[in-house]
């Protein structure tokens, strides 16, 4: 026995696959689409079937764009010898808002033993080719302070101990907004020990 | 034990997955209730309170509320952040093997207090010993203890006697077998010397193994008779030793480069 139509179900059960969307909530989806005016209906299969049609990843830095090499790379303006190593392209949108002009090299995730990601799944290879063929002074190391995030850093460090190009590793300390009394003894520690004189 | 609506947990976070927006789902080590799933909401927010204190093997203080299907915790307090696991890669790698052994040996909700101070003891000495190596097979043999997996070092399997010199390891047995029974039933043969740190390390005082100096030929056949036992009982391949064994290869092969080979 069929309670939903076929294409109702169809899209219920698509929905449900993103992540954060239980069954409830791809149910509710589904039924604001079938009652939505048509055009924003197809906007969205439209914009859904782009994504996957247009979007490539750029050659150079393994961002995600439009075209291959990415607008950031192929722009003249840039700073090209600072090399910002991120985990994510969500982290690359992340560090454009602060006025940052070098350029970047997305690693595509971090490396986590437990989840069977090793250094050979990421970018790491391709990072250390560009430092050869690119005019490169600075790498600066952009993962997240996490304990993943941390290791991958330590480990690009120690692969990068024999090359010239100086490696730094963005500051640990306290959000702006945050509050001391809740902060945990690592940020603490990181922060006193990147203290500065003012 | 009924836990009640809003308990309190001393933990140590094994693992760590992003869920939603921000929150994460936690798999947590308690004395008092196990290994438990629990949700941090907004702990990937930059502001987030809780955020340093759940960080991946953390030993902290928390407050959790029940939830309809999972608990979630509202506050969290940091009592050993393990600072030196964070800042040298090779004790990272070999907490990461810690924390997935714990993972995978234990169910969810059985609780053990020793195991957990086992766990904790073995975080301490990871990141203060000399050489991490000798933590960890320590924490295995006892692991494998409470987990009722202790493998049998003093009496061949096989026909009873007492083991004195050589031995032979058999995994599927159990532990060991003497030279002749292991001839007949298979296994890996372990000299005099590891069958002597395997028993220390059985028996001994955490403080003390740790302190052994067993030479790099006795380290690797431990580790070996370790790997090879585990990889048995769990029938599968520990992820995160790929780890430990790239960054094992990437630190030899500068000298190797410099000797020319």
């Amino acid at each position: 026995m069929r309670v939903l139509a076929k294409p109702v179900a169809r899209l219920v059960e698509e929905l449900s696959r993103l992540p954060g969307i239980g069954p409830k909530t791809a149910s509710r989806l589904t039924f604001y689409l079938l009652r939505a005016p048509k055009e924003q209906a197809q906007a969205l299969s439209q914009a859904i079937g782009e994504l996957q049609e247009k979007i490539v990843t750029c050659e150079i830095c393994y961002n995600i764009t439009e075209a291959s090499p990415c607008p950031i790379c192929r722009n003249e303006e840039r700073d090209r010898s600072l090399l910002c190593v991120v985990e994510e392209p969500l982290d690359v949108i992340a560090i454009e808002r602060t006025g940052y002009k070098g350029l970047y090299h997305v690693l595509g995730g971090v490396i986590s033993p437990m989840e069977g990601i090793g250094p050979e799944n990421l970018k790491i290879a391709q990072l250390l080719r560009r430092l050869e063929s690119e005019p490169v002074k600075e790498v600066i190391l952009a993962t997240n302070p996490s304990l993943e995030g941390e290791s991958t850093a330590m480990y690009i460090r120690r692969l990068l101990s024999s090359s010239p190009v100086k490696v730094t590793r963005i500051a640990h300390g306290l959000p702006v907004g945050g509050d001391l009394e809740y902060a945990d003894q690592v940020t603490l520690t990181r922060a006193l020990e990147g203290r500065r004189e003012m | 034990m009924q836990r009640e609506r809003l308990y309190r947990a001393e933990a140590i976070v094994l693992r760590r997955m992003n869920l939603g927006e921000a929150d994460r789902l936690l798999t947590l080590y308690t004395p008092e209730w196990g290994k438990i799933r629990v949700l941090a909401k907004g702990v990937r927010k930059p502001t987030s309170r809780k955020a340093g204190h759940l960080e991946l093997l953390t030993h902290s203080r928390l407050l959790i509320a029940k939830g309809r299907s999972l608990d979630i915790v509202t506050q969290a307090e940091t009592i050993t952040p393990f600072l030196p696991l964070r800042k040298d890669l090779t004790r990272t790698s070999y907490a990461y093997y810690v924390a997935e052994l714990m993972d995978r040996f234990l169910e969810e909700g059985e609780e053990s207090p020793a195991l957990f101070r086992l766990l904790l003891e073995t975080l301490g000495y990871l990141s203060e010993a000399r050489d991490p190596r000798l933590v960890v097979r320590y924490f295995e043999l006892h692991l494998l203890g409470q987990m009722g997996y202790r493998p049998e070092l003093y009496r061949c399997l096989g026909c009873g006697r007492e083991i004195e010199g050589e031995a032979v390891f058999s995994p599927p047995q159990g532990g060991v077998l003497c030279p002749s029974c292991g001839g007949k039933r298979g296994g890996s043969p372990l000299s005099a010397d590891l069958l002597h740190y395997l028993r220390l390390l059985q028996r001994g005082e955490y403080a003390t193994c740790v302190t052994l100096q067993p030479s790099p030929e006795a380290h690797s056949g431990l580790e070996r008779s370790m790997r090879h036992y585990i990889s048995y009982i769990l029938e599968r391949r520990l992820r995160s030793l790929d780890f430990i064994d790239t960054l094992r290869r990437e630190e030899q092969r500068p000298l190797a480069e410099e000797k020319g080979v």
